[in-house]
């Protein structure tokens, strides 16, 4: 193994793989070996029939709709305010100088600290759910997104400048296309954030979603039920992962990602 | 052909230290006039303040003392009238080379059509035929500072600043960038304000060569190039053109050294 030299996509995909194959014999075999209780960890097996009843005979797909509304819904709420603001921000340093630092201070107050806050504020109706993803999401999105437009290369705002750009002209045509694949790289990260807030909020005060789903399974001491709602999410997170990827080297085609 | 003359008066540029650190002076007081439609070349040791007073005059930074003015309108910030191409590839990535070209047409509000036949002009007088729907990143480097000057030209600028821009290219490269240039130049009879280090360069593409002092720069000589337009790259073997390139050299030897120990 060379230090920083490439492997070949192949190898990648077969090492890739590799590792959940590993994952899940180790997982298999303390299950089935009878090396932990099952009221403790369902086996693999288990938590597919698990889940298998859960999607038929208990509606589990309508919960995954609704999380799914709710990830979506606060997380494109949360870019609508923060993609505008943190560009305004990157770009013209007095409005950075007014919001950067009350805006710093807010990214370290952790969503989930607000939950019970907002059952006062705004019940445990979908308004309350939206609100911590959007709380959770939005000051990271502005503070980061203001990084990466304030990152563009200051010789393409000259070279617009003397190509006849003025400034709002400038935010426009060279600002916000310079940043644009680094901020729908920050978006794509910033949408698996949103997916731990939804589940905590669900977790606390909910009658639907994954979230929910996992409490109650709890209750009933379900653990294949419970494994099989961290699955889900895991895949439904890993599969839009690898679909804005792929939608941002769509959008992109100059930038060598 | 230009018709606008630049006088650059007592420019001074001076930036202040960070922290405890002295201030730099970067530029001596420095006057000089260029009428419409000349080729100016400036030559002078690394650090002396060429790309400093070329971005003044760009606008794109402003003299602590001393003023620019284009035909009397004093310069206070970057215009479409004086257009620049860097040093570095400043070719906007996001665009394809057609794009880039018109990005300053576009700027302007020309009709489509119009900044297609004006961009359609200088892809095919740069050289670029073929490649008006690549992305910067496919070009060579030789071929991205060909299309910013293709962008700096469609723009129709009174006054083209070009600081180093064939300073990165390799010399086989950068002798056919000098040819290209000057048979535009030949044919449009912009005004040029052109920054180099290279004396082959200064001579055979200018009417004027300048050379500039060890940091804090002046302008501390002045050679006119009175070989006769059009010139082809034979010239540069002429003994006219080695005269005048020795006695730059003896101009810029002793700046260069007074660079090197400072
Ligand atoms: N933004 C700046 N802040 C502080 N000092 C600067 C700045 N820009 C330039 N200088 C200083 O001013 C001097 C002149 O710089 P300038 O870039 O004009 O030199 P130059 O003649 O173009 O050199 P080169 O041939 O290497 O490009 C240098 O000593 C440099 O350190
Ligand atoms: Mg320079």
């Amino acid at each position: 193994m060379q230090p920083l030299k490439p492997v070949s996509p192949g190898a990648r995909l077969v090492l890739g793989a590799g590792f959940f194959a590993v994952f899940l014999g180790a997982w298999a075999f303390v299950t089935y070996g009878g090396h932990v209780p099952a009221l403790f960890l369902a086996s693999p097996g288990r938590t597919l029939s698990s889940g298998w009843s859960l999607l038929t005979e208990y509606g589990f797909l309508g919960d995954i709709a609704v999380t799914v509304f709710r990830v979506v819904g606060g997380f494109l709420i949360a870019a609508v305010m923060a993609v505008p603001l943190g560009l305004l921000m990157g770009a013209f340093k007095p409005v950075e100088a007014f919001f950067e630092p009350f805006f710093s201070f807010c990214r370290y107050l952790p969503a989930s600290a607000f939950i019970p806050l907002l059952i006062l504020w705004a019940g445990v109706g979908e308004a309350q759910k939206l609100s911590v993803i959007v709380i959770g999401s939005v000051f990271q999105l502005v503070i980061m997104v203001a990084v990466v437009a304030g990152a563009t290369r200051p010789d393409l705002v000259e070279a617009a400048a003397t190509l006849g750009s003025r400034p709002v002209s400038i935010l426009r045509r060279v600002v916000i296309p310079a940043a644009a694949p680094q901020i729908a790289e920050t978006l794509r990260l910033v949408l698996g954030w949103a997916w731990t807030y939804v589940i905590v909020a669900e977790l606390i005060g909910a009658s639907s979603g994954i979230g929910h789903m996992i409490m109650d399974s709890q209750r009933l001491l379900d653990t294949g039920q419970m494994i099989f709602g961290i699955v889900v999410i895991g895949v439904i997170g890993l599969v839009t992962d690898f679909a804005v990827k792929s939608l941002n080297r769509w959008l992109f085609p100059w930038a060598a990602l | 052909m230009s018709n606008k003359t630049l006088r650059i008066e007592g420019v001074t540029r001076t930036f202040p230290g960070r922290g405890r650190a002295a201030p730099t002076l970067a530029l001596q007081p420095t006057s000089l006039e260029v009428a419409p439609g000349e080729f100016v070349a400036i030559l002078g040791p690394s650090g002396c303040g060429k790309s400093t007073l070329l971005r003044i005059v760009a606008g794109l930074d402003q003299p602590s003392a001393g003023s620019v003015a284009l035909d009397g309108a004093p310069v206070t910030g970057p215009g479409p009238d004086r257009g620049m191409v860097f040093q570095s590839y400043t070719l906007f990535p996001w665009l394809t080379v057609e794009r880039n070209i018109r990005y300053g047409l576009e700027e302007r509000g020309l009709p489509e059509a119009e900044q297609r036949a004006i961009a359609a002009r200088f892809i095919d007088r740069t050289g670029l035929r073929g490649f008006e729907n690549h992305w910067p990143r496919q070009l060579s480097g030789g071929m991205q500072q060909r299309c910013a000057l293709a962008r700096a030209l469609a723009n129709d600028p009174e006054i083209l600043l070009l600081d180093e821009p064939f300073g990165a290219l390799d010399h086989q490269t950068r002798e056919l960038m000098q040819e290209l240039l000057l048979e535009i130049w030949q044919a449009d009879r912009k005004t040029v304000l052109f920054v180099t280090h290279d004396i082959d360069e200064a001579v055979f593409l200018a009417n004027r060569v300048l050379v500039m002092s060890a940091r804090p720069g002046r302008i501390k000589a002045e050679v006119a190039v009175p070989l006769p337009y059009p010139r082809e790259w034979t010239v540069k073997t002429t003994p006219e053109f080695g005269a005048l390139k020795a006695r730059l050299m003896a101009e810029i030897r002793e700046e260069v050294r007074k660079a090197a120990i400072a």
